[in-house]
């Protein structure tokens, strides 16, 4: 099982009392704004849970896996993910799924 | 963009919303998705991106002030994969800036 905008807007109708068809499009608003944000160029910074960064990386030459044919791997802006402090004591606590 | 500001834009978008509720929509957004990850749960958003966990595994580290060798054991770091769309929209935006 995964978490999914469907069970995000869920618990905004039952804990926030917004009814569905707001939840839903609240749920749509939010990531939008996020990534036109991202998209505007400016970083994202949601305290307690971690920055949205982006990154412009250089070209640098890359093969084609299966020719083995060279190829540059063209200049471009990457969005990275830097947990917060509180997330990652959170998680670091999870044990594992046992296998 | 902060919290606040991701607030403040939604609530500007949704005029039949309190801004109260904008709030506590975004609180509760960020609360389920940490709890989800402290869960080991995965979240996918089609266009945004997936959330995952990756397992370090344990490694001796050092005491940066003393030097003395401490055992670390494995855990499990947060990792952020980009969804196509953002991925593609992000990368044409440096495109068009230049």
């Amino acid at each position: 099982m995964s978490l999914t905008k469907a069970s995000i807007a869920n618990r905004l109708f039952e804990e926030v009392g917004l009814n569905k068809r707001e939840a839903k499009e609240f749920v749509d608003s939010y990531f939008e704004a996020m990534r036109l944000s991202l998209e505007s160029g400016e970083n994202i910074k949601l305290s307690g849970f971690g920055n949205f960064q982006l990154r412009d990386k250089a070209e640098r030459p890359g093969r084609n896996p299966k020719t083995g044919e060279e190829i540059p791997i063209t200049a471009r802006r990457v969005v990275t993910f830097r947990p917060g402090q509180k997330l990652r004591a959170r998680v670091e606590a999870y044990a594992g799924s046992g296998d | 963009m902060t919290k606040s500001e991701l607030i403040d834009l939604l609530a500007s978008q949704q005029q039949h919303l309190a801004h109260v509720d904008v709030e506590l929509a975004v609180k509760t957004i960020l609360e389920q998705m940490s709890q989800s990850l402290a869960a080991g749960e995965r979240i996918e958003v089609r266009g945004f991106g997936s959330f995952s966990l990756h397992y370090r595994p344990p490694r001796m580290g050092r005491n940066p002030k003393t030097g003395a060798s401490v055992a670390l054991p494995g855990k499990y770091v947060p990792h952020f994969k980009p969804g196509k769309t953002l991925r593609e929209r992000v990368n044409n935006s440096m495109k068009k800036e230049q």
